[in-house]
């Protein structure tokens, strides 16, 4: 069966019952991450997250030699997920006592803590290598996450509490939001602001734990950092910005865990991060709301209207232009001859332009502190903002001044 | 029992642990100086970046020379760190998000990708792998041709060190010099970007300067101790050396002592301290030497003279 076909097969689940249910597990566990990572970024705090994933490595190790010395093999998943998330809640804790308590920033605390942990959870690796049960334990897979050889029992696991957590994101998804907006304001409707923050950074452990075997802690953090500001870039609103987020973390697992699964010899953790940072770079570019090609776009289209308005100016003034594109943009919508002298419609066009200029010039200082005068930006014409009565004052003024001139 | 400290300190101890103990201080040195700038600026999360992205600047490397050899990896890394810094400013400008998430995300895509490339291409036949690149190699690092403390002294001998010593202190001595001549510069443009605009300094320049000495740290040290230590070190010795002082010349100086402490124990704790418990094996290096430098952070978290911030009250 060559790749794609497989890859086809097991996309829709038919590639037997055991990659299915870890593709569902890894599906289940990006949908979590995504909406738990919204609020997270929200909060301004993505990158405590990654002092969380680096600090369950101690954990790992820990649990694996405790199991060890009570007789098991040490690779029972649970034991290994409950021992990575006592160790990555005291480094969570570390963070908060290092931040609270020093002058030390945010920053430096998780950089301290996930460099220190990590670094202690590698000597606990190295000490556990030199153990006769450990040299198959296959810890390092939890670097990078692995679904090779996974026991049905696991995916189900990871399925499960991967549910869960969502569950619990949607639960609490009304204080989240309001504490990740405005802390103060949530703080004076009763809102217990350093509770919430932790059921988030919770929320991030829960996650992170649960995907130490399929994504691996050292990536683990992009599947709660890039589902939300993906989301970002296609809309402006709390519960839409959720949901994308969720779907793209959903999709970024799951596609992700099949890719790995045809291609048995990669490390899942890594295809599921490239996976999402697709999403990432299809919405930043094509996004219409703020994506990179929309914004080119729009700031074509108003620099065009700069220049047309530019121009017209200096033909109702009869000044020479010079500037290429101003030339072009003029020519092209029938303004100029290919000489530059003004068509009849470019003469028109020039006269409207100049008296808008006027009307607005007057209307700056008849009406100096107006809201409308605040959205004036030289392009938008006088009728689309004021009403006819006004504009008839304006052009009685207008007259006056002249009068007055002669 | 001076006996006993002569023979551990004899040839054998030139020959397996001085060369690693005196590279694991350069690295330390080399990543703390910096290091210090980055934590008063808040960026001390570009040099967690900037070792991520080195992995894939080395497999990039070597997928383009087909060697590896060390002056196109660590061009390779350098490169990679250079795309990292400006793709985290993009999508801090395009996305409007937050700096954090940015750099979360460029620097986790361009690590799994770098780990993606390893594994799909044939590198079999050189020794790059993901943990040789968090964990580095500094056990490996001894010094084959040393017959004792003469060989210090020895032309002969001293050609044979491993290069990566050489490098590194070619490195350090770098930084140092950039740090030295830039000394007000960079003072001046930490404490008070808007003052230091004022005064006719070029911030931006500087700022992206910084990021350059901090990524040629990133990379040297890499090479030699691996990413762990390389983290550890922009963070740890300048947080506990800024729990020390208010001065920013004594902060270096603590940062710099902190550095050289955590890789001197560290090595020896990692070489000879399961020995103690009665364990013929070592354990990693690199990750006892990230250990010590947490060690050290705790307790001048604790008790640092300088660790409240200014103005707050001691708790009760």
């Amino acid at each position: 069966m060559s790749f794609i076909d497989y890859f086809l097969s097991a996309l829709f689940l038919q590639a037997g019952y055991n990659s299915a249910l870890v593709a569902i597990g890894a599906g289940l566990l990006g949908l979590s991450a995504g909406s738990a990572g919204a609020f997270i970024f929200l909060r301004k705090r993505a990158l405590v997250s990654d002092a969380i994933s680096h600090a369950t490595l101690p954990g790992v190790g820990l649990a694996f030699m405790i199991m060890v010395a009570f007789g098991s093999d040490g690779r029972w998943l649970p034991g290994l997920i409950i021992g990575s998330a006592i160790s990555s809640a005291i480094g969570l804790l570390m963070v908060e006592w290092i931040t609270r308590k020093t002058r030390l920033t945010e920053d430096a605390a998780i950089g301290a803590v996930l460099s220190v942990f990590f670094g202690f959870g590698i000597v606990l690796l190295t000490v556990i290598q030199t153990m006769s049960s450990g040299r198959q334990a296959g810890l390092e897979n939890f670097l990078l996450g692995s679904t090779a050889g996974m026991l049905i029992s696991e995916a189900a696991t990871i399925a499960v509490a991967g549910a869960l957590a969502a569950a619990f994101v949607f639960l609490l998804r009304r204080p989240m939001t309001l504490v990740a907006f405005d802390p103060e304001y949530a703080a004076t409707t009763g809102v217990n602001v350093r509770n919430i923050d932790l059921a988030m950074m919770g929320l991030a452990l829960i996650v992170t734990v649960i995907g130490l075997k399929i994504v691996g802690l050292i990536l683990i953090v992009a599947l709660l950092i890039i589902p939300p500001v993906t989301a970002r870039f296609w809309t402006n609103q709390v519960g839409p910005m959720i949901g994308i987020a969720a779907a793209v973390g959903g999709l970024s697992g799951y596609i992700g865990a099949v890719l790995s699964a045809a291609e048995a010899s990669l490390p899942t953790g890594p295809i599921i991060v490239l996976v999402a940072f697709g999403f990432f770079l299809i919405s930043a570019l094509f996004s219409p709301l703020r994506g990179g090609l929309a914004s080119a776009l729009r700031h074509q289209q108003f620099q065009r209207r700069v220049h047309r308005r530019q121009g017209l100016l200096s033909l109702a003034r009869r000044e020479p232009i010079y500037d290429g594109l101003t030339l072009r943009i003029l020519r092209r919508s029938g303004m100029i001859r290919r000489d530059g002298v003004a068509t009849a419609r470019g003469r028109i066009a020039a006269q409207k332009a100049a008296r808008d200029e006027a009307r607005w010039a007057i209307a700056r200082r008849m009406l100096p502190d107006d809201s409308v005068i605040e959205r004036y930006d030289g392009l938008t014409p006088i009728e689309q903002m004021m009403t006819p009565d006004q504009i008839a004052e304006i052009d009685r003024m207008i007259l006056a001044q002249q009068g007055a001139k002669a | 029992m001076i006996d006993d400290l002569i023979t551990a300190l004899g040839a054998e101890f030139v020959q397996l642990s001085l060369t690693p103990i005196v590279i694991g201080v350069l690295a330390a040195v080399a990543c703390a100086l910096p290091g210090n700038f980055l934590l008063l600026r808040r960026q001390a999360l570009i040099g967690d970046a900037i070792s991520h992205v080195v992995l894939p600047g080395i497999v990039g490397a070597f997928l383009v020379t087909g060697t590896i050899t060390a002056v196109p990896m660590m061009l390779g890394a350098g490169v990679a760190a250079i795309i990292a810094v400006v793709m985290i400013e993009v999508v801090k400008r395009l996305g409007r998000v937050e700096p954090g998430a940015a750099m979360g995300l460029v620097f986790t895509t361009l690590f799994a990708a770098g780990v993606l490339f390893l594994e799909i291409t044939d590198t079999s036949s050189v020794h790059i792998d993901v943990q040789h690149a968090l964990l580095g190699n500094l056990e490996s690092l001894i010094w084959f041709d040393a017959d004792g403390w003469g060989s210090v002294l020895d032309p002969a001998a001293l050609a044979t060190l491993p290069p990566q010593l050489p490098r590194l202190a070619i490195v350090l001595v770098g930084i140092g010099l950039f740090i030295l001549l830039f000394w007000k510069e960079l003072k001046i443009s930490t404490f008070d970007a808007a003052f230091a605009g004022a005064i006719g300094i070029r911030t931006r320049l500087l700022s992206f300067a910084l990021v350059v000495v901090t990524a040629i740290a990133a990379v040297a040290a890499f090479d030699a101790v691996g990413s762990i230590i390389v983290i550890a070190m922009f963070v740890c010795p300048p947080a506990s050396a800024r729990l020390m002082t208010n001065q920013l010349g004594r902060q270096v100086g603590w940062s710099a002592l902190f550095a050289s402490i955590s890789a001197i124990l560290g090595y020896v704790f990692a070489g000879y301290g399961p020995g103690w418990f009665g364990s013929p094996y070592a354990v990693s290096a690199a990750g006892m030497i990230a250990t010590i430098s947490g060690v050290i952070l705790i307790l001048t978290c604790l008790f640092g003279p300088q660790r409240k911030r200014t103005g707050q009250r001691a708790e009760a």
